[in-house]
C-alpha cells in the first residue's frame, strides 16, 4: 500500500491525470459560466423597493445643460474647482452648503497629478427631508474634473437638487456632492463624514445620518446614445445586486439604452458571437474586479456598507439620442425608490458576476470553479504528506528497531521561506523608499524610479536560489525539498482560498496562472524549460497578460511597446492605490503570492 | 234594491271597522320584524396588521371599510378602529394626511373625522385578543373597549398578510386560527354578541375561519388555502398599490347601499368572484342560524334604528316571533343554551392523545431495561454483586 501511494501522482498516473482533468474542468466551468442558460435572470429582491411604479415628471433638462455651461466657465476662470460659484447655486436652491479641504501628499508623483502634494476642495449641499427626522440620506455625486469632462454631470445635478427640494415625499436627506480629485477628494470626504481619520482629515461640519445608497454621476455630453453601469469597486468589491437591478429596471422602463462594462446584452445567446459577447463580458468583469481599483467614485462607498454604483453617459454613434432631462427622470425614479427604503440594500447578492445586465452568476455557481483548482493543490500536498511518510514505513517493514532516517534539519527549509519573505518585504518597500536615490543615479522621473525598481528586485529574486544554496552547508536532500514544497503547497492553498472569498477574480487568475506550474514543480524536471515555464506564469507576467487580454477586451489592443508601457503604469497604479486608498493587491502580490513562488522557484533549483 | 243598498251599506260598514285591525295586525307584524334580527346595536372592529409604507394598501382597506360603516350609521364610540401604522403622515406621503382608495385620487378615505384607537404598536395579537374579550385593565378608555352585550352585531374586518392558519401582526408575531376560535368562544361565553361578522382580506384567507366553532358567526374571505390575494392597481403619483382586490370590490358594493336598503348577505358573497379577484373568494354561514338570505347587510354593517309612527296603540301580548329557522337543516336541533364546565378537567386527564403511527407496546423498554441488566450482571458477573449489597 504504501509503495502504492508513493507513486500515485508520478506522471502518467491515474491521480496526475486526474488532476490534470480538474484543471480542465475548472477552466470549462469557468468559461461556462457566461452561457446563458446556466445563468439565472435578475430579479428585484428588496420589496420596499417594489416595481418601478413611480411617476417621473423631471423636466428641466434645458436648465442642466445652461447650468453645465455656467460650471464649465466658472471652472475655467478659477482653474480648478469654482467653490464661491457652487456654494451660491447650491445655497440659491435651498440646500444646507458646506465645503471641505483637503490636502494629501502622495508617496510618488502620479502621471497625473506630477507633483506630490495633492490639495482641494470639496462641495456638497444637503436636502433636508421636510418631514422625516436625520436619521438617513442618500447620496449623489459628480466629480469635478478638469477640462470639459462631467459638466453636465454638475449641471444635471443642481438642476436635480431644485426639482427635488419642490417635492415632499422624501424621507431621507439627500446629499448633493461635487468631489475634486476624483477619488481623493471622495476618500477626504468620507473619512470626514464617517470620523474614520485614518490619514489625518478633520470632521465634516454638515451631516445628515447613515448614508444608505451613493449614486455617482458621469455626463460629458449634451446628447447621450446608452447610460454605463460601473459596479466594480476597490479590492474588487461589487455593491448589492439590488442595485444594478434597479437601474435596469428603470432602464427598461424609460426605454434607455444600458450597458455594463460598455457592451450591450445580445439576444442570440445560442449562437457562437453571442456566447463570445456574454464571455467577453464576464472577462471584463473579473480583469476589473482583480485589479482591486475602484473603477468609479462610488468604489469608496462600499467599504462603509454603502451600497454605490457610477452611472456614465456614453455618446456613441447610434441614431436613438436622449437628453439630459430622460437622464434625470431615470435619477428621479431610483432615487425615490431609494427613499422607500426601510433598511440597507441586503435582500440580494453581494458576491456575483455579470456577463449581462440582466443575467447573474452568483457565488454559489462560480466558487466550484475555484474549488477544482484548489483540489489540485490539495491532492498534491496530500500525496507528498503520504510520500513523505513512506520511507519510514518501508524501514518498519524491513527491520523492526531499524532507526528512522533523521528529517530534514529545520533550518533547511525554513531558510527558503524565510529568505523569500524578506524579499517580498523588499519588493513591498524598497521601490518608494529608494525613489530618491534612485532618481539621483539614474535620468528617469519618480514614477518610472519606482517601478523600475520594483521590476528589478523582482528580477532579483530569481537570482536567490544559487546564492542561498552557497551560503548553506549542506546539499538539498530529496526530503528538504518534499518538505518545503508541501508547505509550500499549502501556504499556496490558503493564500489563494483567502483570496478568492474577497476577491474571487483576483484568486481566480492567480490559480490559473500558478497552480500548474506549482503542482508540477520538481527539481528533477528539465531544469531550462521548466524555469522558462515557472518565469512566464509568475505573477509579474500574468499582470502583462491581463493588460493585453483587457485591451483586446476593450477592442483596443495594443503593441508590445505599449503594452509593457500599460503595465508598467497598471503597477505604479497598483503601488499608488495601495498607499493611498488601502487596496490590498500590491501588498498580497508583493509579500505573499510572490515568495510563494519564490519558494518554488528555490525548489526548481534544490539540488 | 234594498237589499243591494244595504248589502253595500253593511260591507261598507264592515271595511271601516275592519281597516284599523288589519292595520295594528300590519304594525304587529312590523313590529314583530323589528325584532326578527335579535340585535339592538352594532359594533365593529375593524383591524389592520401591517406596518411599512410598502403595506400602504392594507391601510387603505381598513379606512374603506370604516368609511362605509360610518356612513351606515354606527358611530365612532361603536367602532374599534386599530391601525398598525400611520400612512397619512408617513414621510413617504406625497399627500399628507391622506389615504386614497381609488387612483387618481378619487376618493380619500382618511377623510377629517377618522378616530384610531389603537395605533401603531398597540396593534398586537394581546391587545386584539383582550379587545375581543373585554379582559382590559381598569385604565383603559372607553375608546379603546369593545362593551358590546348580548344584544350586539359585532362586524370584525381583518387585513394584513397572512398565510395558512396565521395573520401576521406587525412583523413581529402572529395569531392562529385557533386563538381566533377560541376568543369567539369566550365572547359567546360571556354573551358578548348576538351575531358576528368576520371578514378577512389576506391570501389564504379562508384558513382563518375553518376552525370556528361558537354559534352565530358568519365569516368571509378573500381568498381559500393555497390561493394569493392579490392587490388591486398601484398609483404612480403615490408610488404603492392602494387596495386589494376584494376590499376595492367590497367597497363598491358598499357604496351602493343605503341606510333603507335591503340588500342580504346572499349579495355579500357575490361580492368578487373569481373573474374580478383572481382568487376564490369563501365564505362560511354554517355556524349561523338564521339563513343568510334574510340577513340584511345593514345588520352588520349599519346601525339602523327601526322606526315606524302609529297613532294607534299596539297589543305586543303576543309574543316574539323566535328567530326564523334555517330551511333544510331542520335536523339541527337548537338546544336551550347552558354554561359550558369551566375546566373539563375528566376530559383532559383520561385523554389519550391520538396515536397516528405505531408505537412499540410499553413493555417493550421493560423488556429492554431488562435485557441490559441482565447482561451486565453477565459481564460482570455475580460475585460482584456482593460488593454492592
Amino acid at each position: 500500500m504504501g509503495l502504492f501511494m508513493q507513486h500515485l501522482c508520478e506522471p502518467d498516473t491515474l491521480c496526475h491525470h486526474f488532476l490534470m482533468v480538474c484543471y480542465l474542468a475548472a477552466i470549462v466551468w469557468f468559461m461556462g459560466l457566461a452561457f446563458e442558460p446556466f445563468t439565472l435572470r435578475t430579479y428585484m429582491s428588496e420589496n420596499a423597493m417594489g416595481s418601478t411604479m413611480v411617476e417621473e415628471r423631471f423636466s428641466s433638462g434645458e436648465r442642466a445643460l445652461s447650468l453645465a455651461k455656467e460650471f464649465d466657465a466658472h471652472k475655467r476662470k478659477a482653474g480648478g474647482m469654482p467653490m464661491e460659484w457652487l456654494v451660491k447655486a447650491m445655497q440659491a436652491r435651498g440646500l444646507e452648503v458646506f465645503t471641505q479641504s483637503f490636502s494629501r501628499k502622495l508617496p510618488f508623483p502620479d502621471e497625473n497629478k506630477e507633483r506630490y502634494m495633492v490639495r482641494g476642495t470639496n462641495v456638497y449641499g444637503i436636502l433636508r427631508a421636510p418631514r422625516a427626522p436625520r436619521t438617513e440620506a442618500l447620496v449623489i455625486t459628480a466629480p469635478c474634473s478638469p477640462g470639459n469632462s462631467n459638466n453636465q454631470a454638475v449641471g444635471l445635478l443642481l438642476a436635480l437638487a431644485q426639482y427635488f427640494r419642490n417635492q415632499i415625499f422624501w424621507a431621507k436627506d439627500i446629499i448633493f456632492l461635487v468631489n475634486e480629485h476624483d477619488l481623493i477628494g471622495m476618500q477626504a470626504w468620507l473619512e470626514g463624514y464617517h470620523h474614520t481619520n485614518i490619514t489625518g482629515y478633520s470632521p465634516l461640519q454638515g451631516r445628515a445620518g447613515s448614508i444608505q445608497a451613493a449614486l455617482s454621476l458621469e455626463l460629458s455630453s449634451d446628447v447621450i446614445t446608452s447610460l454605463d453601469l460601473i459596479l466594480e469597486g476597490l479590492n474588487g468589491q461589487l455593491p448589492n445586486l439590488d442595485l444594478a437591478n434597479l437601474f435596469y429596471a428603470f432602464c427598461q422602463k424609460l426605454g434607455v439604452l444600458c450597458t455594463i462594462q460598455g457592451k450591450l446584452q445580445r439576444n442570440d445567446w445560442d449562437t457562437a458571437e453571442g456566447y463570445t459577447h456574454a464571455a467577453q463580458t464576464m472577462m471584463l468583469m473579473v480583469l476589473k474586479q482583480a485589479c482591486g481599483r475602484s473603477w468609479g467614485d462610488h468604489g469608496l462607498f462600499l467599504r462603509y456598507h454603502i451600497e454605490a454604483a457610477s452611472i456614465r453617459g456614453i455618446n456613441g454613434f447610434r441614431h436613438y439620442k436622449m437628453d439630459v432631462a430622460t437622464i434625470g427622470r431615470l435619477l428621479e425614479g431610483m432615487v425615490r425608490k431609494l427613499n422607500n427604503l426601510l433598511e440597507r440594500l441586503h435582500q440580494s447578492y453581494f458576491f456575483y458576476l455579470l456577463p449581462s445586465l440582466s443575467r447573474f452568476v452568483s457565488i454559489g455557481y462560480y466558487m466550484p470553479a475555484f474549488g477544482l483548482l484548489a483540489v489540485i493543490l490539495l491532492l498534491r500536498a496530500l500525496d507528498l504528506w503520504v510520500n513523505l511518510g513512506a520511507p519510514a514505513l518501508e524501514a518498519v517493514d524491513g527491520v523492526t528497531e531499524a532507526e528512522q532516517p533523521s528529517g530534514p534539519g529545520v533550518l533547511t527549509v525554513l531558510t527558503p521561506v524565510v529568505i523569500s519573505h524578506l524579499t517580498g518585504v523588499a519588493l513591498y518597500l524598497l521601490p518608494v523608499h529608494l525613489q530618491e536615490m534612485a532618481v539621483e543615479h539614474f535620468p528617469v522621473s519618480e514614477t518610472e524610479a519606482v517601478v523600475l525598481t520594483a521590476v528589478a528586485i523582482y528580477t532579483a529574486g530569481l537570482a536567490l536560489p544559487h546564492n542561498t544554496q552557497r551560503l548553506l552547508s549542506g546539499e538539498g536532500t530529496e526530503q528538504g525539498w518534499k518538505v518545503l514544497k508541501l508547505t509550500a503547497l499549502l501556504y499556496l492553498a490558503v493564500l489563494l482560498g483567502c483570496t478568492a472569498l474577497i476577491n474571487f477574480s483576483l484568486g481566480f487568475i492567480l490559480a490559473v496562472t500558478l497552480v500548474p506550474i506549482t503542482a508540477s514543480m520538481t527539481p528533477h524536471m528539465p531544469k531550462a524549460l521548466s524555469a522558462l515555464a515557472m518565469v512566464l506564469l509568475s505573477p509579474a507576467f500574468t499582470i502583462l497578460y491581463c493588460v493585453f487580454i483587457y485591451q483586446e477586451l476593450i477592442e483596443a489592443p495594443v503593441s508590445v511597446s505599449e503594452g509593457w508601457m500599460l503595465f508598467l503604469s497598471v503597477i505604479s497604479q497598483g503601488i499608488l492605490d495601495h498607499a493611498l486608498y488601502g487596496s490590498l493587491v500590491y501588498p498580497l502580490l508583493a509579500l505573499f503570492i510572490y515568495p510563494c513562488w519564490l519558494m518554488f522557484w528555490n525548489i526548481l533549483f534544490w539540488s | 234594491m234594498d237589499y243591494y243598498n244595504l248589502m253595500r251599506i253593511f260591507a261598507f260598514i264592515h271595511l271601516l271597522v275592519s281597516i284599523p285591525h288589519g292595520y295594528s295586525n300590519y304594525v304587529e307584524t312590523k313590529a314583530g320584524q323589528f325584532f326578527s334580527s335579535g340585535h339592538t346595536n352594532n359594533w365593529a372592529v375593524l383591524v389592520c396588521t401591517s406596518r411599512f409604507w410598502f403595506n400602504y394598501r392594507h391601510v387603505a382597506n381598513t379606512l374603506s371599510v370604516y368609511r362605509s360603516v360610518k356612513r351606515l350609521g354606527i358611530p365612532d364610540s361603536h367602532i374599534v378602529l386599530m391601525l398598525a401604522d400611520d400612512m397619512a403622515c408617513n414621510y413617504r406621503n406625497p399627500k399628507p394626511a391622506t389615504v386614497f382608495s381609488h387612483k387618481n385620487m378619487e376618493l380619500n378615505v382618511y377623510g377629517d373625522d377618522v378616530e384610531v384607537d389603537y395605533r401603531g404598536y398597540e396593534v398586537t395579537v394581546e391587545n386584539f385578543l383582550r379587545v375581543l374579550t373585554g379582559r382590559l385593565p381598569p385604565s383603559t378608555p372607553r375608546s379603546k373597549r369593545l362593551l358590546s352585550d348580548d344584544r350586539s352585531n359585532i362586524l370584525i374586518y381583518l387585513t394584513g398578510h397572512g398565510g395558512n392558519g396565521f395573520l401576521k401582526f406587525q412583523d413581529s408575531e402572529e395569531i392562529s386560527n385557533m386563538e381566533l376560535a377560541d376568543a369567539f368562544e369566550q365572547m359567546w361565553q360571556k354573551r358578548r354578541y348576538n351575531e358576528l361578522l368576520f371578514i378577512i382580506d389576506t391570501c389564504q384567507g379562508a384558513s382563518m375561519y375553518e376552525r370556528f366553532y361558537s354559534p352565530n358567526l358568519m365569516a368571509l374571505a378573500s381568498s381559500q388555502v393555497g390561493e394569493d390575494s392579490l392587490s388591486h392597481q398601484p398609483d404612480l403619483a403615490i408610488g404603492v398599490h392602494l387596495m386589494d382586490k376584494y376590499t376595492f370590490y367590497l367597497l363598491e358594493f358598499l357604496e351602493e347601499v343605503h341606510p333603507a336598503s335591503q340588500a342580504n348577505m346572499n349579495d355579500l358573497f357575490k361580492v368578487c368572484p373569481q373573474s374580478q379577484c383572481v382568487s376564490t373568494p369563501g365564505h362560511r354561514t354554517d355556524l349561523f342560524q338564521r339563513d343568510p338570505g334574510s340577513v340584511l347587510i345593514t345588520d352588520f354593517f349599519g346601525s339602523v334604528r327601526k322606526v315606524e309612527i302609529t297613532k294607534d296603540t299596539i297589543n305586543l301580548t303576543s309574543p316574539v316571533e323566535p328567530p326564523i329557522q334555517r330551511s333544510g337543516s331542520g335536523d339541527i336541533q337548537i338546544e336551550s343554551l347552558t354554561y359550558v364546565d369551566q375546566l373539563p378537567v375528566a376530559e383532559i386527564i383520561h385523554q389519550k392523545p391520538k396515536q397516528k403511527d405505531w408505537h412499540p407496546p410499553d413493555g417493550f423498554i421493560l423488556g429492554l431495561w431488562t435485557l441490559i441488566l441482565l447482561v451486565f450482571f453477565q459481564t460482570y458477573g455475580i460475585k460482584h454483586l456482593k460488593h454492592i449489597f
